[in-house]
């Protein structure tokens, strides 16, 4: 393994090499065209008739050097300090001084951007080449209008994934690479720009997050983490078996209305969480309509707490939520109980096994192969549930022994969400977000190389 | 002897069978009781039984109050269904362009970098989405997107990210053979003519199952839309009104024109997840095996 690592970075260290040693045959070697072409991207093509690839190259280093000197160097020149101009009142006129957001946000960006330019030029060299080999050669260059239709024919990969590429680059990539350094800032309540200014901290937010003290957070992101564990492991399992059980009760041989019991359950999905959950979270409030039955029926005589306890907000939001998942689920064990062979069955049957058995050692391991990674994903999205606690809690019970706002149903997201809006304190919400990210690649990893499907493919067969 | 013990038999599998319907019977009735309190509450009388939590689930006196209410144009409602419905919509149309595209592109065609897009896309979905929330809300209010620009805001951020729920797609086209792309290349048709005169033809069950989880998605999303459009009336969608209105403590009369509010959401949107129902199970159980 470590040999094997050795090697990829020797390797990548040899490509790197010979990489600049083409630029370099190619600068000496190439005629004045493509010499030129090292300082005007796109020149070569040009001269030799490739209009649109020229082109291309040629508007791409113009909008560089546009931005650049319009708004991109002046941020990258401040990128180190975060801005060092505080906004004043002078009189009663607000003199604005630099604004640490965008200096942070398009800073980010530049470095993003001149790494691909470099790659544009890089690209742009590697054109010329090749063209000049094919021209010494005695082969005609591609016609524009080639070019053009290869677009929608070998190319077409290119015009399907630009847009999607560029919308998850500007509205995710760089969104998240923004909020990870955050996390290596003092961005908070008491540093909002445009009014102050923020700045580098290096690593004490995530020291905050492990400090035990009455400022520190590890307390807290211990107890929101236990419960967001906790919290996948049963609202995935629960609702996996329960919902493995409904959908046999359902395929049953002399079961009748199968369609009209499924259709029941699908209710929940069709039926937008935020109507059924909120009424839901009412039906269980201490007014609500299952205290006042338990009430006058002269069950209990104070009302249960089913949110206002930690405890059995907990378990009743996992009931809730099993709810929500056992249709789900149903309809994807129903899809698959019905291509487990039936000889399968049959076999067992004479062999004398009774129905437990049969579920134990045919139905339950054949599940569980072929839906392994599934319940991967269902874990990590439990991990994230958002709708489902917030709409029935909020986090909800709170208390002074929880930093941050938290409450004890808060899932790490969930409390990431309040420090965001209700706290302002983006710095521990970036810090939170990147913990959140770490638990789910940890988890995804770990399962992932566990699963019998990935480790032997032709297992169930 | 053979006689008694089908007899047997057959009555063990009667008591099973009852036993069984038993169970149905009950399953049905809790996961149905949510739904009838809703409808009884909203037709709950708000002239004479005030619009609060009350300790019983039929209305003593039945009455379209809540509705009037909802309809008259007291609040906005009218206004958050309909930003609601055209969010809906475009976001139905754009996501499943974009997911069918992206989806084309990886399950048909071998480019360099192919396995480090998708694996790079995959760590990215690792993050959770609020994470981006300030920087996407800068981003948008740059463009007027925001308070009084958040429908067009929404629509944007929920589609500019779509390219990355490509799996389910991406496991539907891998299932329809490549021989016969290589026919059809062979017959001199271009990669685009097979993407739109062939492959789209196919996937009928598929662009409706996105089109489906798309159309669905906005009715729920209470996070971005709140936080878009934050302070802004007129922008909000339902999910982020009606939520409020339960919430927010001094709504309490609000209790039941919530209902009606949520049952005048819900109706459109579980007809519509009814009738296509069949192509939801295929896409989902699909998605699952594929992992």
């Amino acid at each position: 393994m470590a040999a094997n690592t050795e090697k990829q970075s020797t390797n990548a260290f040899a490509a790197v090499g010979r990489d600049i040693a083409e630029i370099g045959t190619t600068f000496v070697r190439g005629d004045w065209k493509t010499k030129l072409s090292y300082l005007i991207f796109g020149f070569g093509p040009l001269m030799r008739g490739q209009i649109f690839k020229g082109l291309g190259y040629l508007i791409l280093e113009l909008l560089f050097i546009w931005y650049m000197i319009g708004f991109g160097g002046k941020y990258l020149s401040k990128f180190s300090t975060l801005g060092t101009v505080a906004t004043q009142k002078v009189g009663r006129k607000t003199v604005y001084g630099d604004n640490s957001f965008m200096i942070l946000l398009f800073g980010i960006l530049t470095i993003i951007i001149i790494a691909a330019i470099i790659l544009v030029w890089r690209m742009n060299i590697r054109e010329n080449l090749r063209e000049e080999t094919a021209l010494k050669e005695g082969k005609a260059l591609a016609s524009n209008k080639k070019f053009l239709a290869s677009l929608l024919d070998e190319n077409f990969d290119k015009t399907l994934l630009t847009l999607p590429c560029l919308g998850i680059f500007v509205f995710t990539v760089l969104p998240i690479i923004f909020m990870i350094c955050v996390a290596f800032t003092n961005y908070d309540a008491n540093h909002q720009s445009p009014t102050n200014l923020f700045t580098w901290v290096g690593l004490e937010n995530f020291r905050n997050l492990f400090s035990f003290g009455s400022t520190g957070f590890a307390g807290t992101f211990l107890t929101v983490l236990s419960w967001t564990l906790i919290w996948a492991f049963f609202a995935t399992f629960i609702d996996y078996f329960l919902g493995l059980a409904v959908a046999m009760l359902i395929n049953k041989k002399g079961i009748k209305f199968k369609k009209l019991w499924r259709t029941i359950l699908v209710l929940t999905i069709a039926v937008p969480q935020f109507v059924s959950l909120l009424y839901i979270m009412k039906m269980f409030a201490s007014d609500g309509i299952v205290n006042a039955y338990l009430m006058k029926w002269g069950w209990i005589t104070s009302p249960i707490p089913f949110w206002t306890d930690p405890t059995l907000a907990k378990i009743t939001i996992i009931v809730v939520n099993i709810w929500v998942g056992i249709p789900y689920l149903m309809l994807i064990a129903t899809g698959l109980l019905m291509n487990i062979p039936e000889d399968l069955y049959e076999s067992a049957r004479i062999d004398g096994a009774n129905p437990f058995q049969m579920f134990w050692s045919i139905t339950l391991p054949y599940m569980l192969f072929v839906t392994g990674p599934f319940l991967l994903t269902q874990f990590t999205n439990n991990l994230n549930n958002f709708n489902v606690i917030y709409l029935l809690t909020q986090g909800r019970p709170q208390s002074m022994k929880l930093t941050g706002n938290a409450g004890y149903t808060d899932l790490l997201v969930t409390w990431l969400y309040k420090m965001t809006v209700t706290d302002t304190n983006y710095k521990m919400a970036a810090v939170i977000g990147i913990m959140v990210f770490l638990v789910t690649a940890v988890v995804s990893l770990v399962v992932y190389n566990m699963l019998p499907s990935v480790k032997d493919e032709e297992g169930f067969q | 002897m053979n006689d008694k013990k089908y007899a047997s038999m057959s009555k063990r599998r009667a008591i099973g069978n009852a036993i069984s319907y038993v169970l149905l019977i009950l399953i049905s009735i809790i996961w149905l009781f949510p739904f009838f309190g809703l409808i009884m509450q909203s037709f709950r009388s708000y002239s004479s039984e005030y619009g609060g939590m009350v300790n019983y689930i039929i209305p003593k006196k039945f009455s379209l109050d809540n509705y009037r209410f909802l309809l008259s144009g007291e609040t906005n409602y009218l206004i958050w269904y309909k930003n609601t419905v055209i969010i809906a919509i475009i976001v139905a149309i754009l996501q499943t362009i974009i997911v069918l595209c992206v989806s084309y592109a990886l399950s048909r065609m071998r480019f360099k970098g192919r396995e480090l897009l998708m694996r790079f896309w995959l760590i990215l979905g690792m993050f959770p989405g609020f994470l981006t929330m300030i920087c996407l809300y800068f981003l948008l209010k740059q463009f007027g997107l925001t308070q009084a620009g958040a429908v067009p805001g929404l629509i944007l951020v929920y589609v500019a990210s779509s390219g990355m729920g490509y799996y389910v797609c991406t496991g539907y086209f891998d299932t329809i053979p490549k021989a016969l792309d290589e026919a059809a290349r062979i017959d001199g048709a271009t990669r685009a003519r097979i993407f739109f005169e062939m492959i789209i033809p196919m996937s009928k069950p598929i662009i409706i199952y996105t089109a489906l989880v798309a159309f669905m998605a906005p009715w729920c999303d209470y996070i971005f839309a709140s936080y878009v459009a934050f302070g802004n009336d007129k922008s909000y969608n339902v999910a982020v009104a009606m939520t409020r209105w339960v919430w927010t403590n001094d709504y309490q009369g609000y209790f039941t024109r919530f209902c009606a509010g949520g049952i005048l959401v819900a109706i459109p949107v579980t007809i519509l997840f009814m009738a296509l129902q069949k192509y939801y199970v295929e896409g989902v159980t699909g998605g699952a095996v594929k992992g």
